[in-house]
């Protein structure tokens, strides 16, 4: 199983002293943020892409290049890479690009962005938002397998005798992730494609993630990848740890009432019972990740959100030496005993997607 | 004898309110008038300011707590509605409607409701008209001619002769009775359960 973090790469002030971080600040802590992710033994780093204020990771390519030579052994992913808004036609160049660059350590997730005024910044529509997810995912997945590509749709001009440069690694494309918190048409989608599905429910109640996970896996195991337990599931999650659970409630609490997603609303007791936000010991968080397993089944990749709500960089490093010590090591071997014969623990990587790939 | 479900959404502040009052007096309306048509009123009472913290944590969140999601369902999974809320500055109370907006899209499509308001003078009762009937059009729902407005001096007036709250509370019921009465409770899609097959959803890309 893989464990990783996602950053959304928000600048957001630290409510406990009014410190609001420089972009440049931002960015750089970002990149320790990943280099220590594969320091503490964690397998995945994920950057979001934004393009408006106060995110800074607009180009994660760019950020994940630098991170490529910077780090040996970890996935660099994206959390997510906008389906919607980019054109279909860079994001097959960008990524093949970055997975030569780091040797196949790459997968990226599909997402359609979280605002939206970022359609018409791109020349889209926000109302074709599920068809230009379908549209786009349809012809990057050509661009990745067929080396070329005569192609007509409705959101972008034609290509005619098309090559996408450089061409995948080993001629292999990266493995895709299809995010979606609400839409059943991008389960469906993943689930078409055999791709994997991450659910994002870090704001959301398990009763809900259950459904839309359980839609994936039925539809995954209708259109004949496999059985729906060899579907391909990754989730969020968001920790905050101290070795004294009241410890990390009382350093958390001020983070937690001014964070900018669900800041000035429910209580940090009310939210910690509604959603997978955990607030305590790693043995706490340990086993709240380990029940994660009863509402999405056994899954494949776990994504923690680390650095979010004005959280300085010195925390955050903290944090992470909890997840990859404690933490971590332990979700690893629990997970893998409760596992059942047959169903994957990882998704494909570069090098078993290549081996395949060989076989057929 | 076959049973008609009934959800009260009540968005009175004080207790006792008589916005509650007022939608006590309409469920039991209803619920007689089911009656004499040979069917079984179930009554379930949703009083908003239970939950008011919750709307609100809703709204900012995006997903209904637990206590809000058993009142939620309650209200979407009813064959009828009677909604009733205080007229605060000429229009609905900011919770009544806070209430509805937390509502998937959808939910209230085709469900007959009867609306009551309260208010300090008669003169708003047209709440029910520019505020309210307007909104339950936009959810879709089925809203029923009488709706009903009940303000201090009716809680006194004398007999019920006429046009007076009683009769026009009696009226009210009876609509919603032969509303819900009349009507087989369509089993909405449900897109988890029944996606719309990949290949449907690429053609129409």
């Amino acid at each position: 199983m893989q464990f990783g973090i996602f950053s959304v790469g928000d600048v957001t002030a630290d409510p406990t002293n009014g410190r609001t971080p420089s972009e440049a600040e931002r960015i750089k802590s970002m990149i320790r943020i990943a280099e220590k992710a594969e320091e503490v033994g964690l397998d995945v780093f994920a950057t979001g892409e934004h393009h408006n204020p106060p995110f800074v990771p607009s180009s994660p390519t760019t950020m994940l290049g630098y991170l490529a030579a910077r780090t040996r052994r970890l996935i660099l992913s994206t959390s997510t890479t906008l389906i919607t808004t980019n054109d279909p036609v860079k994001i097959a160049e960008d990524f093949a690009m970055l997975q030569h660059i780091a040797d196949g350590r790459v997968d990226l997730m599909l997402g359609r962005g979280n605002t939206g005024p970022v359609y018409p910044w791109f020349g889209k529509d926000i109302r074709d938002g599920i068809e230009l997810a379908i549209e786009n995912y349809n012809l990057l997945h050509r661009l990745w397998r067929e080396d070329v590509v005569n192609w007509e749709g409705k959101h972008r001009t034609p290509l005619q005798s098309f090559t996408s440069t450089p061409r995948p690694l080993d001629g292999v494309p990266p493995f895709v992730w299809h995010g979606s918190i609400r839409s059943p048409e991008i389960a469906e989608q993943a689930a078409y494609y055999g791709d994997g599905f991450f659910h994002n429910n870090i704001f959301w109640p398990p009763s809900h993630t259950r459904r839309m996970v359980g839609l994936y896996r039925r539809r995954f195991e209708h259109y004949g990848h496999g059985r729906n337990d060899q579907a391909i599931v990754g989730l969020g999650g968001q920790v905050f740890m101290r070795h004294n659970s009241q410890d990390a409630v009382r350093e958390f609490r001020p983070y937690f009432d001014n964070a900018p997603v669900y800041g000035h609303g429910p209580s940090l007791e009310e939210f910690t019972r509604e959603t997978p936000l955990t607030v305590g010991s790693p043995q706490q968080v340990i086993e709240r990740t380990l029940s994660f397993r009863d509402f999405a089944g056994d899954y494949q990749r776990q994504l923690f959100l680390m650095d979010h709500a004005g959280l300085p960089l010195k925390t955050v490093l903290e944090q992470l030496d909890l997840l990859g010590e404690e933490v971590v090591p332990v979700l690893r071997k629990e997970f893998e005993a409760l596992r059942p014969e047959g169903v994957p623990s990882d998704p494909p990587t570069h090098a078993t997607r290549q081996a395949v790939e060989v076989t057929e | 004898m076959s049973t008609r479900r009934i959800a009260v959404v009540t968005a009175g502040l004080g207790k006792p309110s008589s916005t509650r009052l007022l939608a006590d007096r309409l469920a039991a309306a209803t619920a007689e008038a089911l009656r004499s048509r040979g069917f079984t009123a179930e009554t379930e009472v949703v009083e908003v300011r239970d939950h008011a913290h919750d709307v609100v944590n809703n709204l900012l969140t995006g997903f209904p707590p637990g206590g809000l999601r058993a009142a939620v369902e309650t209200v979407t999974g009813a064959d009828g509605v009677i909604a009733v809320t205080p007229t605060f500055n000429a229009s609905y109370s900011g919770l009544f409607k806070s209430f509805f907006d937390v509502l998937e899209e959808g939910a209230l499509a085709g469900t007959p409701v009867l609306m009551g308001a309260t208010g300090g003078t008669a003169r708003h009762s047209l709440v029910l008209e520019h505020a309210m009937r307007p909104m339950f059009a936009h959810l879709r729902a089925a809203a029923l001619p009488t709706a009903v407005y009940a303000a201090s001096e009716d809680w006194g007036a004398t007999g019920s002769a006429g046009d007076g709250l009683t009769d026009r509370v009696a009226r009210a019921g009876a609509e919603l009775a032969d509303a819900v009465a009349g009507r087989v409770p369509a089993a909405a899609r449900d897109p988890y359960e029944d996606p719309v097959p990949f290949g449907d959803l690429l053609k129409g890309a």
